[in-house]
């Protein structure tokens, strides 16, 4: 079966509904799937709720489509740095369920893994725990949290062979791995397709057997916080 | 009284040799720059061990930044992982040590540090994970907030990001214990006497 497509929009054929749920990888605007957020945009599918770390910048990554109004609901961590994020939250146009950074990594993975729930001390006593199952293991309390079980997962990597068998580079790889886990389709876009043989089978960070469509193409990959130290 | 920086040097003397270590924004990060000579391997949860300084102009790399979202390099030590991991081994009580900032903590150990109803929401990111996590949880914040208000409180009065999680708390003031019953001061900062440090703390001091 051949994975490769030409086009993000093509690999994204067949695959949308408006009130999906998409799960996608990225951690600020590192590791972020830049080209299929753009053909997100461009097929217009709408209500659609993501889980997703963060929800990108005004104008670029997700925040994209939050200019569209293509998100009914966010599912993530941290939402500080997007104006139109905080208008549209605010004006009650857009859901947003908070979850602490692991709790929704471990979400992911679980889905991904068929575990629909599991429990942890993440979040005791605190509003993320309100109206949750809570349990005693060893005298410790716990909170029941659900599985994430995506329609679609977009991932972004470095390289694939043709078999999708996946390598991220750096800390771009953050929420890739369990957001393609999650999904029941994922699609994965990358910087470079290798032929299938030349990646070393130890070194492959997520096998190809969790992706279903590759493309490769040009990353603006944009920096949020350019630090630098002087020598 | 201490400045960020005395702060920041005397929370580094709570790193021992070996540990794992993640440090929060703000004056945490300022104390990877005291460590000296000792072991310290830190934690970026983002999906990093072994994070290294600040890059030299022109080494950015847009694969390579902190939980802070700052471009940051790599040491012979690195290691990267996903997410999920990064948080098993946060979770997993694999980190001894987590140094963050606060808003409000209460005698119990509870911590503050997320959200202000009524303010702009930003979300907890990982703090939840990492306080309900590490080994140590080791708070580093001015003693008292602009209002001249003490950050050290019987309850919080603010949406907690964890319930007893705290066990020592830095100020600009001093050094103290969360213990049974309350607070315990452990040290005075220079130049700061216990009486000046009690009259500044609101919550319980035993």
């Amino acid at each position: 079966m051949k994975k490769i497509y030409d086009s993000a929009d093509k690999a994204l054929e067949g695959l949308l509904d408006d009130g999906m749920l998409i799960a996608a990888g990225g951690f600020g605007l590192c590791g972020i799937p830049e080209l299929l957020i753009d053909a997100l945009v461009e097929s217009g599918v709408k209500d659609i709720t993501i889980a997703s770390n963060n929800c990108g910048v005004d104008g670029f990554g997700l925040g994209k489509l939050l200019d569209t109004k293509q998100i009914k609901k966010m599912m993530s961590s941290y939402v500080g740095e997007n104006a139109e994020f905080m208008r549209q939250y605010l004006s009650g146009e857009l859901e947003l369920e908070f979850n602490p950074q692991g709790t929704l990594a471990e979400r992911m993975r679980a889905g991904g893994c068929g575990i629909p729930g599991f429990y942890t001390k993440t979040g005791v006593g605190t509003v993320i725990a309100e109206g949750k199952d809570h349990k005693d293991f060893n005298g410790e309390t716990y909170i029941m949290e659900e599985g994430i079980f995506a329609d679609l997962s977009i991932v972004k990597a470095w390289k694939a062979d043709e078999t999708g068998n996946l390598i991220f580079r750096k800390t771009a790889r953050n929420f890739n791995p369990p957001a393609a886990m999650c999904g029941k389709v994922c699609v994965v876009e990358v910087e470079e397709i290798v032929p299938t043989g030349s990646l070393d089978p130890d070194h492959i960070h997520l096998p190809g057997i969790y992706v279903h469509r590759i493309i490769q193409g040009e990353h603006e990959k944009r920096i949020e916080q350019r630090t630098v130290r002087t020598a | 009284m201490w400045d960020r920086n005395q702060m920041a040097a005397r929370a580094a003397d709570e790193l021992e040799d070996g540990w794992y270590v993640n440090l929060g924004i703000g004056i945490p990060t300022l104390v990877a720059n005291y460590v000296g000579d000792k072991d310290i391997t830190l934690q970026s949860e983002n999906g990093m061990l072994g994070m290294g300084p600040f890059p030299l102009e022109g080494d950015e790399d847009p694969d390579l930044i902190n939980a802070g979202k700052q471009t940051i390099t790599e040491l012979p030590r690195t290691a990267y992982f996903d997410s999920a991991q990064s948080f098993g081994m946060i979770r997993g009580g694999k980190i001894a040590a987590a140094i963050l900032g606060a808003m409000e903590v209460a005698e119990n150990g509870d911590l503050a540090n997320w959200m202000i109803p009524g303010k702009l929401v930003k979300g907890m990111g990982g703090a939840m994970d990492l306080v309900a996590g590490v080994g140590r949880v080791i708070v580093v914040m001015d003693h008292t907030n602009k209002h001249g208000d003490s950050k050290l409180l019987k309850e919080c009065t603010l949406p907690l990001t964890g319930k007893n999680v705290v066990d020592r708390i830095i100020t600009n003031l001093g050094v103290l214990d969360v213990v049974e019953g309350g607070l315990k001061i452990v040290e005075t900062a220079d130049g700061v006497t216990e009486d000046e440090l009690r009259a500044a703390t609101e919550a319980t001091i035993v």
